[in-house]
């Protein structure tokens, strides 16, 4: 076997080739923001084509706070992951912390506005066509703040119990690709819901 | 050439119980363990849509045949169009993919041994839910069995009105894990590739397979996803009472059409593009002539995958678009041609001038460059809408996508199995099988699908279970029919070669063929850790480099 590696010509000294997670993450957010493209397309192509109200005039809210708290968490992780890079522990634990309830506190926001559409409004998935779209939408997005949330506990657990150093800082790395791009979404599904949409 | 296996004292070969191997191919996380997975599946799921097509011919074969009832030919022409597309052509690429990646570029493994797993086994699962509709479908409805609404499920005909039961559910549920199987697979050989490569692989030395898998896995990933996204859509409609493709609340049934095929269309290169691979990597060897035009073969491919990406309403031209939508399909259907042609411009000066060795694998590679010729030439003819409006869903059509899907794919992937299966198990395919094999499927292919054009212009629509004596179709049917049976037979000789030349075939060595890529530098079948040591490359040619010290390709490129 010897024979085949030394009788290739110039091996090379440096070769670097990128962090495999990271290609895969970016691979996965290229993916998820087509089916996210293809929802937002439903969502915009469907306005105003409902049959029956309540129309999204009459009864959404813009949700400008939760807004915040969503959007401000994608600077707490990242200030964690740089954190833990640098290997300052205890730091990166209360960014992580603060991120998750960030992203708790946007759910509840979630939560609270379709309690307030189904219950005071009567507006639910099968109402009319601005249900249907609206909550499978925003659902959507909503399915992947949850889906991070529960990786981001997933990392705190191990965190609490003393287990995350700067070895998984690539890892973290990665993870906090993916909020970014929940985050990034929620700016397009805000600006479509809650800005054109109306 | 050494044999690359090293012997490790204590496994040496001693037949373990078929319980253990069993257990061992299921938990498998090895790269060409679950390649051969995927082939195998895929065979399996390829013989069962294959009775599907035999018994859609046999009740066309004469006029008013009662073979079987409308309900059930709805069924098999539904069963069939999923069945080849979903569970035969992806995963078999994906297997050959999984298989040939790593090899060819000096990795491992996989970038996600597990993940790999994962895939394979959602897309295997998903075909076996597929198929669970024949006995579970009907549910408490009493309503039919398998999918019967066609292989793209139109809207209305999904709906729960009009596909009561839960054949459609399984359809949807099945489609949708196994693409998210193959978003997973995709974004392994992604991660694989960019992240994997041995020491001066670098990107503009890959072998052209490489490079192509690269380019398929790409398009997966903006292609498949879609087609998710509205399976999920289907599913909020069925069972959630959503409106998103239903017309009486304003729903869109046009938007479903769209969303099917912004993934049908790139779907189809996706199936096409790794099978440009195979013939990339077989003409070369076998002309004992490097590829001609490497870069201009990546740029193409590239350019159709880019390309490909807006032309999926040629699909749609008879829905009435207005005339800028029907225009611009219509240019940029016939844009694709132009990097397609490159390609084969580039294949036929690969073969210009070369020591042309006539093995089966060559044999196949060049019915393929013909036959997708002529799939892409009636492709242009439709990418004309007006002439689309005459010809769509008649049976040009049906003879035009199997020309490209059978006459292409399908052709690719059989040179692909000559070429690599003395890889894959150690042995040689049988040639003189291999040679019937060939010209009993060329024959039958041409009976069939040659034919098939000329009722598709007489006017005979597509999905029609019977049709009236007379209308000049008869005997052109019958012809069509004959010509299935001879390629079934062909096929039965290919899957007898796979079978007696696994016991009987002459052994391979590591490298039959003198060929150029890493894969040929280790043993047939390749060790269960592939490379001893690592590879380092210096040109796209690496054995050649090694077995021609005296004029190394490093030296030209």
């Amino acid at each position: 076997m010897s024979a085949v590696t030394t009788s290739f010509p110039n091996p090379a000294a440096e070769w670097r080739l990128p962090y495999r997670g990271k290609v895969a993450m970016a691979c996965l957010i290229i993916a998820e923001s087509a089916i996210f493209t293809i929802f937002v397309v439903a969502y915009l192509f469907y306005l105003g084509k409902s049959v029956t109200g309540p129309t999204p005039r009459e009864v959404l809210e813009t949700p400008i706070f939760y807004t915040i708290c969503l959007l401000s968490s994608s600077l707490t992780i990242h200030l964690a992951a740089k954190c833990l890079a640098r290997g300052i522990g205890f730091a990166f634990l209360g960014f992580w912390l603060l991120t998750i309830a960030l992203g708790g506190l946007f759910l509840y926001g979630t939560a609270r506005e379709w309690y307030r559409l189904i219950y005071e409004h009567g507006l639910t998935i099968s109402t009319n066509l601005f249900g249907t779209t609206y909550y499978s939408l925003v659902g959507l997005h909503a399915f992947h703040v949850t889906a991070g949330l529960i990786m981001l506990v997933t990392v705190a657990v191990f965190g609490l119990s003393g287990r995350v150093g700067e070895k998984h800082s690539g890892r973290i790395n990665v993870l906090s690709m993916y909020w970014h791009f929940v985050d990034a979404v929620w700016v397009v599904v805000f600006t479509v819901v809650y800005v054109l949409g109306r | 050439m050494v044999s690359n296996a090293i012997p490790i004292p204590g496994t040496q070969i001693e037949a373990r119980p078929w319980v253990d191997e069993l257990h061992q191919w299921v938990t498998t996380v090895d790269h060409k363990r679950l390649g051969i997975l995927y082939i195998a599946s895929a065979l399996m799921f390829l013989a069962i849509g294959g009775v599907e097509a035999l018994i859609i011919r046999i009740q066309l074969m004469r006029p008013h045949n009662d073979f079987v009832s409308p309900e059930v030919f709805n069924r098999m022409f539904t069963m069939h169009g999923t069945t080849m597309i979903f569970f035969v052509a992806m995963p078999v690429l994906f297997g050959f993919a999984n298989y040939l990646v790593p090899l060819m570029i000096g990795a491992r493994d996989m970038a996600f041994p597990r993940l790999n797993a994962f895939s394979f086994w959602l897309s295997f699962l998903g075909g076996l839910l597929l198929y669970f509709s024949f006995v579970g479908g009907s549910g408490l409805y009493g309503a039919g069995s398998a999918p019967d609404v066609g292989w793209w499920s139109y809207a209305p005909l999904g709906a729960r009105a009009f596909s009561p039961g839960h054949s459609s559910d399984y359809w949807t549920l099945a489609l949708l894990v196994s693409g998210f199987g193959s978003i997973g697979t995709a974004i392994n050989i992604i991660a694989t590739i960019l992240c994997l490569r041995c020491p001066g692989m670098k990107i503009n030395r890959m072998p052209l397979l490489v490079w192509m898998n690269l380019v398929m896995a790409g398009m997966v990933l903006l292609a498949i996803t879609p087609l998710s996204a509205a399976q999920i859509m289907l599913l909020i409609d069925r069972y959630l009472g959503g409106h998103f493709f239903d017309t009486q609340a304003g729903g869109s049934a046009v938007l479903w059409m769209h969303f099917f095929w912004i993934f049908g269309h790139p779907e189809v290169y996706v199936l096409i593009i790794p099978c440009f691979a195979f013939t990339s990597e077989i003409i070369p060897v076998f002309s004992r002539k490097p590829i001609f035009g490497y870069p201009v073969m990546v740029a193409a491919t590239v350019c159709i995958a880019f390309v490909s990406m807006s032309v999926w309403a040629h699909h749609m031209f008879t829905i009435g678009m207005n005339s800028y939508a029907n225009s611009f399909f219509t240019l940029t259907t016939m844009a694709v041609g132009v990097p397609t042609g490159i390609k084969i411009f580039n294949w036929i000066g690969t073969m210009w001038g070369g020591r042309i060795q006539f093995k089966t694998a060559m044999l196949f590679s060049i019915a393929f460059l013909f036959q997708f010729l002529i799939a892409g030439l009636t492709g242009i003819m439709m990418a004309a809408s007006p002439f689309d409006w005459q010809l769509s869903l008649s049976y040009f059509v049906v003879a035009h996508f199997h020309y490209v899907i059978v006459g292409g794919i399908l052709f690719a992937l059989f040179a692909a199995f000559y070429y690599w299966y003395p890889k894959m198990t150690g042995r040689m395919l049988s040639e003189r099988l291999g040679k019937l094999h060939f010209w009993l499927f060329l024959i039958g292919f041409h009976m069939t699908f040659d034919v098939m054009h000329i009722p598709g212009i007489l006017g005979m629509p597509r999905r029609i279970y019977t049709y009236e004596p007379g209308r000049g179709w008869d005997t052109l049917n019958f012809i069509i029919t004959i010509g299935a049976f001879i390629q079934a037979l062909a096929i039965l000789v290919f899957l007898a070669n796979l079978v007696i030349s696994y016991v009987k075939g002459a052994r391979a060595g590591n490298d039959p063929w003198d060929a150029w890529t890493l894969e040929w530098s280790i043993s047939s079948p390749p060790p269960a850790y592939n490379f001893a040591t690592v590879p380092t490359v210096a040109s796209r040619r690496p054995l050649w480099d090694l077995k021609h010290p005296e004029d190394p390709d490093s030296r030209y490129e």
